[in-house]
């Protein structure tokens, strides 16, 4: 099939919220005003000096971006070791785990809560899998003096706890959902029926590139700092563009943030790495791309897993940020268009990788992008050792410890 | 004339609302939820919404969601929702049914399938809750070429700049949402309500039905008067969940409970 292949992949979305057939706006009527209300508020925030300038002045002195692209020597010089000579590609982090609050989250929340109070919202709620999106908000909320309500699977609750008591501790208050299978889908769900239920004075900040418009866009753009960012600084580093992208995609916000500056560089590859759980055939996975098909949750459409009848059916991750089943709509454009490969790392491909740049690097990641990593680990030993491998190290792994103790039975 | 046309009519000449009760397909089995959807009519429903269960329903408070989920536990797919339609029309030719439910199961039965199978099947009219306006265009194409009324959503949210947009595509009747909230939670008050039904009225000549926090026979009384009629749904499955045994299946007492509650609410609509 010949697909129209466009003139430049940075057009998305169109009036209605869509990329391509992905995307929109599928929400009840009582919400579409206030989509509406948020679509024309970020929109006059882009034209707003004195909105990004606060936005800036924050990431800079709050959070500490520019983050650091670090070239992983060690790591490099392992793969090369068992690669054929001449082969074992450069391997570089965009260290985004650096971030005030350990991951990119915290880029788009600083931006949705600046939205929000210039739309004169008094209360913010939030949906959470692994706790990051609902610790950045919950940071957010007490810098800037507002009531926050993070929504979390009770599943999710149970295996992220540093990250409920950090929450706890910066004032929010985390609901646990107990509907569904009790994580990321179910919490974003309650997400959507409190925000229903208080829509006067409620903003929903959401934490990935899904949603209904224009949250994919908008999270997108608060993201792309990432790569616009590692840009530059890949200039400065090596002279030239690097050849491969390499991020984690569970709802997909630090791989559009890294991807969405360098989409429309031909010789720039990009590959987004989904949890493949126990294994992309074993049923037991969160690879909505590879083994889902399109429908319609959470107000767009986009690759989801589901059963025969259209019931959306439960993702599984060792990873509770990858743990979702749908994707960001503009991920299965991408996908569909051949633009950005995607592929899956398992749960104890991701473990093995998690432990290796912690003993390597000495950066414990969190498990998120330690599946880009053990991505990055397959790929590199196959590269001529003059590529470029980019990979952005989205979150820090202290949440993560426990699990991954577990896991290796450690008792802690 | 649409049957939901003619019985909106009907009522009219009779100078009062309908009752418009709701059920979970399948809820709590497809033999029980079978044996209220038909004895439903006789107990005083004027037009019958039968929810589509799915997994993720965003406007649904917990009772309909349980609803839902003990539905699909019990087998429910869009397929066995309108086999359920196409039984009751052997036996009832008059009463309107609506189907209510999200887009994507419809979506994964196939759109243009999924509209021609409904009318096929006997149902009259769609609520598809998560298609507003802005994507009407999704549906409503084969929707109108099989006859069926996409009966719109208007909220306490729809603004007078948008009413004219969401009410223009309507057909069937108007669903107002009473609410800011998912169903089963709070109700409106009168007044709210003697306020958002005039409002509506003066961009629409369909009749107008109230869903979302009406319970009680006064309040279904009450909002069958100020508006054309009143959706019953939270409320009717609390009750029949009382009379399910612990392991949470249907007993001899299950379809009595739910119809028995139909009269009541019945007896108040028609009080005047």
């Amino acid at each position: 099939m010949n697909k129209p292949i466009p003139n430049s992949f940075r057009q998305g979305p169109d009036a209605r919220g869509r990329f391509g057939p992905f995307g929109g706006r599928f929400v009840a009527e009582t919400l579409m005003p206030l989509i509406l209300e948020v679509e024309a508020a970020y929109e006059a925030s882009k034209t707003d000096q004195a909105f990004q300038d606060e936005w800036r002045r924050l990431l800079t002195h709050y959070v500490g971006r520019p983050s650091p692209l670090w070239f992983a020597e060690r790591l490099t010089a392992h793969l090369r070791k068992d690669a054929a000579p001449g082969m074992g590609a450069k391997v570089y982090f965009k260290r985004d785990e650096l971030n005030h609050t350990g991951a990119h989250k915290i880029n788009a929340v600083l931006g949705q809560i600046l939205l929000a109070k210039k739309m004169g919202k008094t209360r913010i709620i939030a949906e959470t899998g692994a706790g990051q999106h609902g610790v950045a908000t919950a940071t957010a909320c007490a810098l800037m003096d507002l009531p926050c309500v993070v929504y979390m699977g009770a599943t999710d609750v149970e295996r992220q706890q540093p990250n409920v008591f950090r929450m706890k501790l910066l004032g929010a208050q985390v609901v646990p959902v107990t509907s569904g299978a009790a994580t990321l889908k179910d919490a974003m769900n309650e997400g959507l029926r409190d925000w229903v239920a208080n829509v006067r004075d409620t903003y929903y900040c959401i934490g990935t590139v899904a949603g209904p418009h224009p949250y994919p866009a908008m999270v997108r753009d608060f993201q792309s700092v990432i790569g616009i960012e590692a840009k530059a600084q890949m200039q400065e580093a090596e002279g030239r563009l690097p050849d491969v992208l390499v991020a984690a995609v569970g709802g997909g916000s630090n791989a559009m943030g890294l991807f969405y500056p360098f989409l429309d560089d031909a010789d720039v590859a990009m590959i987004g790495v989904e949890a493949a759980g126990r294994g992309l055939d074993s049923g037991e996975h969160a690879a909505a791309l590879s083994r889902g098909r399109p429908g319609v949750l959470h107000g767009n459409r986009t690759y989801l897993l589901q059963d025969g009848d259209g019931q959306i059916t439960e993702a599984h991750s060792i990873s509770a940020g990858l743990d979702y089943p749908g994707v960001g709509p503009e991920h299965s454009w991408l996908h569909e268009l051949g633009r950005v490969q995607y592929t899956g790392v398992t749960d104890d491909e991701a473990l093995a990788a998690f432990q290796l740049c912690s003993k390597l690097e000495g950066i414990i990641p969190a498990l998120e992008p330690a599946h880009a990593l053990a991505e990055v680990l397959k790929m590199a030993p196959t590269m001529p050792a003059d590529k470029i491998i980019l990979m952005n190290l989205c979150g820090r792994g202290d949440k993560d410890i426990f699990t991954v103790a577990k896991h290796l039975g450690e008792k802690i | 004339m649409s049957r939901i046309a003619q019985k909106f009519a009907a009522l009219k000449a009779e100078g009062r609302g309908a009752l418009i009760p709701f059920l979970e397909a399948f809820d709590p089995d497809r033999e029980t939820a079978m044996a209220i959807l038909r004895g439903m009519p006789a107990a005083g429903a004027d037009l019958i919404e039968i929810g589509v269960p799915f997994t993720d329903p965003m406007a649904d408070g917990p009772t309909v969601q349980k609803a839902g989920q003990r539905g699909l536990k019990a087998g429910a797919t869009v397929a066995g929702a309108l086999g359920m339609v196409r039984e009751f029309r052997q036996g009832d030719a008059a009463t309107p049914i609506i189907l209510m439910g999200y887009f994507n199961p419809i979506l994964s039965y196939g759109v243009a399938k999924f509209c021609a199978d409904a009318a096929a099947a006997g149902v009259d009219g769609l609520i598809v809750v998560d298609v507003p306006p802005e994507e009407a265009d999704e549906i409503a194409p084969d929707a109108t070429a099989n006859g069926l009324d996409l009966i719109r959503l208007v909220a306490p949210t729809t603004g007078e700049d948008r009413l004219p947009k969401v009410l223009s595509a309507t057909t069937g009747f108007v669903y107002y949402v009473a609410i800011t909230g998912v169903t089963g939670t709070r109700s409106a008050s009168t007044d709210d309500l003697a306020a958002a039904i005039p409002r509506i009225r003066k961009y629409t000549d369909l009749p107008i039905a109230i869903g979302f926090g009406v319970r009680t026979p006064q309040q279904a009384g009450e909002a069958s008067r100020i508006a054309d009629g009143a959706v019953v749904a939270s409320a009717l499955i609390d009750g029949m969940l009382a009379s399910l045994d612990a392991e949470g299946r249907a007993t001899p007492a299950t379809v009595p409970a739910v119809l028995d509650r139909v009269r009541e609410l019945a007896e108040a609509v028609r009080k005047g």
